[in-house]
C-alpha cells in the first residue's frame, strides 16, 4: 500500500492497522525517517519537501512491487509526506510484514534504499540565517541503492 | 508538450511549468535539452551540467535519447533526495 500525504502519521496506529486480524504474519519491521535539526554539520531550522504528484505514486508502487517479487511479504506499507514539516516530525514510514523476520528486515532495507534514489522527492532546508537551500544527493545513498542491483537509478 | 520543473531548476528558472508546441526543431529529449540551453542565461546555466538534471517523460525516467510527441509530459529535476 502506498500513501503520499501532507498530514503527519502515527507509526503505532499504522502498524496495528496493517496487521489487524492477521494470524499469518510472524514478523513486522518498520522504519521511520524523521526531520533532523542538522545536516552536513550545519543547523537546520526549517524543513519542506517537494514532490512530483503522479510520478511519485508510480515510482513508489513500482518499488513496492519489486520488493514483493524479491521477498516473501504478507503485507507492506509506504507512507511519504510532502510539504512543510516541523523538526522531529516523521517524514517517511516503511512497514514490511512477513512470516519470518529476515524477509521483513531485508525488504524494508531495500524499500528505503530504492525509495531514496528513485522516488521524486526533494528536500529543502532552512539554515540558522533563515536562508533556504535544496539538499544535495548523497553518494552513500547511491551506493546503498546499488548493492541491490544494477537496475538502480544513477 | 507540457514541461515541468522541480526543486532548484524551478527556483532558478522561476517557473514550475510551461506548454511548448511539438516542433521538428526538438523532436526528442536530446534536441529539447539543446534547445533549452539556447533560451537564455538562466536556462543555459540550469542545463549546463546534465549530470545533475534528471529527465522523465510521461512520469517515467528516460533511458537515453527519447522521442517526443505533442501530448507528452516532460519533467526536468535534480537527483532525488526524499526518504
Amino acid at each position: 500500500m502506498i500513501r503520499v500525504q501532507r498530514e503527519i502519521f502515527d507509526v503505532g496506529a499504522e502498524m496495528a492497522a496493517l496487521t489487524k486480524g492477521r494470524t499469518d504474519i510472524g514478523a513486522v519491521v518498520s522504519f521511520t525517517g524523521l526531520v533532523r535539526d542538522f545536516n552536513d554539520g550545519s543547523a537546520v531550522t526549517g524543513f519542506s519537501l517537494e514532490h512530483y504528484p503522479g510520478m511519485t505514486e508510480r515510482e513508489l508502487a513500482k518499488i513496492e512491487t519489486e520488493a514483493k517479487a524479491r521477498w516473501d511479504l504478507q503485507a507492506s506499507l509506504i507512507i511519504h509526506r510532502y510539504g512543510d514539516m516541523a523538526l522531529g516530525e516523521p517524514i517517511v514510514l516503511v512497514v514490511t510484514a512477513s512470516s519470518h523476520r529476515q524477509d521483513a528486515f531485508d525488504a524494508a532495507n531495500f524499500l528505503m534504499d530504492w525509495l531514496k534514489t528513485k522516488a521524486p522527492f526533494w528536500k529543502m532546508e532552512k539554515g540558522e540565517d533563515g536562508e533556504t537551500s535544496w539538499v544535495k544527493e548523497r553518494q552513500t545513498d547511491i551506493d546503498a541503492a546499488k548493492r541491490w542491483s544494477a537496475d538502480s537509478q544513477e | 508538450m507540457k514541461i515541468l520543473y522541480f526543486a532548484w531548476l524551478k527556483t532558478k528558472l522561476q517557473m514550475t511549468e510551461e506548454t511548448l508546441p511539438w516542433s521538428e526543431e526538438r523532436p526528442d529529449t536530446d534536441s529539447l535539452v539543446r534547445w533549452m540551453k539556447s533560451r537564455g542565461p538562466a536556462f543555459a546555466e540550469v542545463f549546463s551540467d546534465l549530470e545533475v538534471v534528471r529527465i522523465a517523460v510521461n512520469q517515467e525516467y528516460i533511458v537515453g535519447n527519447t522521442a517526443l510527441n505533442e501530448n507528452d509530459e516532460i519533467a526536468f529535476f535534480p537527483p532525488v533526495t526524499g526518504g
